[in-house]
């Protein structure tokens, strides 16, 4: 009995740290960040639609989170993380990394000149949406591969 | 005994020549006949112009990296790799030497129709006139109207890049009697007038099983796989099932699927990736109605796992 607590615990613990390793790995650090700029998108995209009424506090974080992310995405693809956990990271990325950096910066300026000119209605999120959107497609188009 | 020999010799000689005499009887290109292509009257630019897009024609013939009015300058594209070698699309734009523009209506709707080139040549089913066979003499028309509108460009494009056998265009004869049909891909018992306009745009111009649909190594479609997607066969990655049965959107409603070909986003704010960035951007340019056909058809074709 006492054997099966002390095996359990250590399963735990090993599970518990493998968790950790893998959250602080950079495929799944980018893999967060993405969710956080689709969460983003998904809150300007409720607006735009009509989902939920305009909110002027909800529109800037989600573009504050999508500059923030921009800036930093490329950090997130040292050598040696090309493949594991799933990732979906193209070849293409380190072959064009000065090209993959300037297309995160995109997003990243163009979020921020919406920050600086924030949508005031639905009509001017949904104008936001397609500003914005326009550089994942973009991006994704060469980085991304599907599997 | 020697003299056995050259009479067997001599038979197969012949056999293997009344055999070759067959298939090039059997497998010769065929263009369409020509009242097909008679009394069209003037061509509908407008409508024309939404042809285009639903076709795709921009997405291989405009330029690498061609954005804005760029990708209506139509001086042949991008390689595509396959298994079979490395295809050039070639200028189709309104140059009468480089690009089509000297071309009759006639040839230029063989060619979509038929694959046949200008010169009664077998054209590669890269170009997806195994999809345009299905368009309607009308949609032909005005699409040939609409880009003879278009920029002409006297870029030559590089040949093809195929090993042999793929290098005989004589082959294809042989490909066309294989796989080659304009009948509908699936049957839609009674399909109401919108998923008859879905059945069109996505079988014939929109040309979605070309990726959509796994081959076999001859490069035909495998049967009951109809757009349950398989490997990229322009490269890394894969292609995704986009059946009801499909993991990834066989949950997305008919809205969901039309604000995708709008927008680009999925239902959870993903964005459109690979090749299909560039066939997202065409569907934009549809009529709402046509975006909705589309999503209704996608929902009712058989679902494959």
């Amino acid at each position: 009995m006492k054997l099966k607590l002390v095996l359990s615990a250590a399963t735990a613990i090993c599970l518990g740290v493998t968790a950790a390793i893998a959250a602080g790995e950079p495929q799944a650090v980018r893999q967060d960040e993405m969710k956080k700029v689709g969460g983003a998108m998904g809150a300007l995209g409720g607006i735009a639609k009509g989902e939920k009424p305009y909110d002027a506090e909800a529109v800037k974080a989600a573009l504050t989170t999508l500059a923030e992310v921009g800036k930093t995405f490329p950090d997130h693809f040292p050598a040696g993380t090309e493949i594991g956990m799933e990732s979906e990271a193209a070849p293409a990325i380190w072959q064009n990394m000065d090209d993959f950096k300037a297309k995160s910066a995109k997003l990243a300026s163009i979020a921020e000149a919406q920050l600086a000119a924030l949508p005031a209605d639905q009509a001017g999120v949904g104008a936001t949406m397609q500003a914005v959107g326009a550089t994942c497609g973009d991006c994704h188009q060469t980085y991304r591969l599907k599997k | 005994m020697a003299s056995t020999w050259v009479k067997g010799l001599g038979t197969l000689a012949v056999l293997g020549a009344a055999g070759f005499g067959t298939f090039l009887f059997i497998t010769a290109p065929q263009r369409q006949d020509p009242a097909v292509w008679a009394n069209l009257g003037e061509p509908d630019l407008t409508h024309g112009r939404e042809v285009f897009f639903a076709g795709g024609c921009a997405s291989c013939h405009a330029p690498v990296g061609a954005t804005g009015d760029a990708r209506l300058v139509l001086s042949g594209g991008a390689p595509l790799k396959s298994d079979f070698g490395t295809f050039h699309a070639p200028n189709i734009s309104s140059d009468p030497q480089a690009g089509i523009g000297a071309w009759t209506l006639a040839e230029f709707g063989d060619a979509m129709t038929r694959g046949v080139g200008r010169a009664g040549e077998h054209l590669y089913p890269s170009f997806p006139y195994g999809s345009y066979a299905r368009m309607t003499p009308k949609d032909i028309n005005d699409l040939y109207g609409f880009m003879k509108t278009l920029p002409a460009s006297d870029a030559v494009a590089p040949a093809h890049e195929l090993g042999f056998p793929f290098n005989q265009r004589i082959a294809l004869g042989g490909w066309k009697f294989l796989f080659f049909s304009d009948a509908p891909r699936v049957e839609l018992a009674d399909a109401s007038d919108m998923l008859k306009r879905g059945q069109y745009l996505v079988e014939g111009p929109g040309h979605c099983g070309e990726c959509h649909t796994p081959r076999n190594a001859l490069g035909g479609f495998l049967s009951g796989q109809w757009l349950a997607g398989g490997p990229n066969p322009d490269g890394e990655g894969t292609i995704p099932n986009i059946t009801p049965g499909s993991k990834s959107m066989g949950s997305w409603s008919e809205g969901d699927i039309v604000t995708y070909l709008e927008t680009g986003f999925t239902p959870d704010y993903d964005s459109v990736g690979g090749s299909m960035v560039e066939v997202q951007k065409n569907m934009a340019e549809l009529t709402a109605a046509d975006r909705e056909a589309i999503a209704a058809y996608l929902k009712a074709i058989p679902a494959v796992q």
